[in-house]
């Protein structure tokens, strides 16, 4: 069963595409470019439709989605963290 | 499977374009006319008001937008005749002649020196003649080609840029080649993926024309902005759904456009495209704004993605819904025409997402209604440029 989706390789998030995603569970990704999976534990509990961490972010680091940059890393983050707006903030505006 | 010798059922109109709904509808030029406007559509059923907040002591470029809405609206396709009122007859002209170019009935009425009760009468009266009329116009066998598809998604989460927006892309990317005109927009909304949409453009003067508005709109924000937008861009609900930042919206939102058609043109607000392609309208990405303007350019059908479940629709143009979020679909499953969530399970390709897009098009351009229109759901909003005088 896929737990999170994670549009390219070089992506350092996946995204949660089911509901009840819990802390301490092993969560499996599907990397759709190119097709294959990816396993990690969770740290926190990732509502639906946010994102899980795949790797440990230093504070100013940036974050790939889709290949492409999508922010700057404003508080730590390890691997298996929910990372969202209270650890990344846009580089523009 | 869709190709260049389907065919849909539509409405020819007197300038040769196509429209998928037969609407009369009572256009008020102004906030004033909006109390007669709804009246005759009262009087008169089966006719649709369009009211709106608008239209007083407005100017230069802002009141040329206002007009190009009002007119490109009543020109749509999709709608068969109008009736415009105003307060006063100058403006009323204004928006009667240009939707006179298109050769279809329209006709106006000024109140002051009448009142609403003179008015009302005799709009009602033009009003039934001209539903009569719309009521005997068959739907006639067109080439796909005289498709004009336009896109904009809402409520976005990140379940839209692996889900829903590259549906979108998939069906943009088969209905390219077929010669239709397509749309997409939403100017902030590229803030993060210019690069993807350079690489995208037919011609270096395509990618120039879209920065003069990509500027533009930069400095707009630029020059008004207290915080980062967050909250406002990305929205609230876009961030509950899991967005972070303005960046991973855009490249969500590009999604929609696919990965192979080209941008073949640059199109300022409700401006109508010159042939077909793929367009790019500046735009809002505020829902209702860019649909409306999407609906003043010409377009007879209109794409939604959405994430968290944006329940938009339009008076004229039919709002087809697309969702691959499953706690969306099945919380809000009255607002959403086309389930992709097994995109997301991997029990459907992203093939199968965007032939079951087309499919439910062919249906809608052939008349069902779409869910938004089934709720009556009619957002109209004008987009404004600055304040009134």
């Amino acid at each position: 069963m896929i737990h999170f989706v994670v549009h390219e390789k070089q992506d350092g998030v996946g995204v949660v595409v089911v509901e009840g995603c819990a802390k301490g569970s092993k969560a499996t990704g599907w990397i759709m470019e190119p097709d294959s999976t990816v396993r990690v534990e969770l740290k926190n509990d990732i509502p639906i439709g946010h994102k899980v961490a795949l790797k440990d972010f230093k504070v100013g680091e940036t974050v790939i989605k889709y290949g492409v940059d999508i922010g700057k890393v404003v508080a730590p983050i390890k691997k298996g963290e929910h990372l969202h707006v209270h650890n990344v903030k846009t580089k523009r505006w | 499977m869709i190709s260049k010798k389907t065919k849909f059922w539509g409405y020819r109109r007197e300038n040769g374009r196509v429209g998928v709904r037969n609407h009369v509808i009572i256009l008020p030029v102004d906030d004033l006319s909006n109390a007669a406007a709804e009246a005759v559509a009262h009087n008169i059923k089966g006719t649709m008001a369009i009211p709106h907040p608008y239209g007083r002591l407005q100017f230069g470029a802002d009141l040329e937008l206002h007009f190009r809405t009002l007119i490109g609206t009543g020109s749509n396709p999709n709608v068969a005749a109008v009736i415009v009122i105003g307060i006063e007859g100058g403006w009323t002209k204004k928006v009667v002649d240009g939707i006179a170019a298109t050769g279809k009935p329209v006709v106006g009425f000024g109140i002051e020196g009448h009142g609403d009760h003179q008015t009302i009468m005799h709009a009602s009266a033009a009003a039934k003649k001209f539903l009569q009329a719309a009521s005997e116009i068959h739907r006639v066998e067109c080439p796909i080609s005289d498709l004009w598809i336009s896109t904009k998604c809402g409520e976005s989460d990140t379940t839209s840029g692996c889900g829903a927006n590259p549906t979108v892309g998939n069906a943009f990317d088969k209905l390219y080649p077929l010669k239709t005109t397509l749309l997409f927009g939403e100017t902030s909304e590229i803030t993060g993926g210019e690069a993807l949409l350079q690489a995208r453009c037919r011609t270096p003067q395509v990618w120039k024309d879209f920065m003069f508005m990509f500027d533009r709109y930069q400095e707009m924000i630029n020059r008004f902005k207290t915080t980062d937008l967050s909250e406002s861009q990305p929205t609230k609900g876009n961030i509950a759904g899991g967005l972070t930042t303005i960046e991973e919206k855009a490249l969500g939102n590009i999604q929609k456009i696919g990965r192979k058609c080209k941008i073949d043109g640059v199109l300022d607000k409700a401006e109508e495209p010159k042939g077909p392609g793929l367009w790019f309208m500046d735009s809002s990405s505020a829902a209702a704004e860019m649909v409306t303007l999407c609906a003043a350019a010409g377009y007879v059908v209109h794409f939604f993605p959405t994430g968290q479940g944006n329940v938009i629709g339009n008076p004229i143009l039919p709002v087809i819904k697309i969702c691959a979020n499953p706690k969306t679909v099945r919380l809000m499953s009255e607002h959403v025409d086309v389930d992709t969530s097994g995109l997301l399970r991997r029990e459907m390709t992203m093939d199968d997402a965007g032939d079951a897009l087309l499919d439910n098009m062919m249906r809608t351009i052939n008349g069902r209604l779409t869910c938004a229109e089934a709720l009556g759901h009619r957002e109209f909003v004008l987009t404004r440029l600055y304040e009134s005088a």
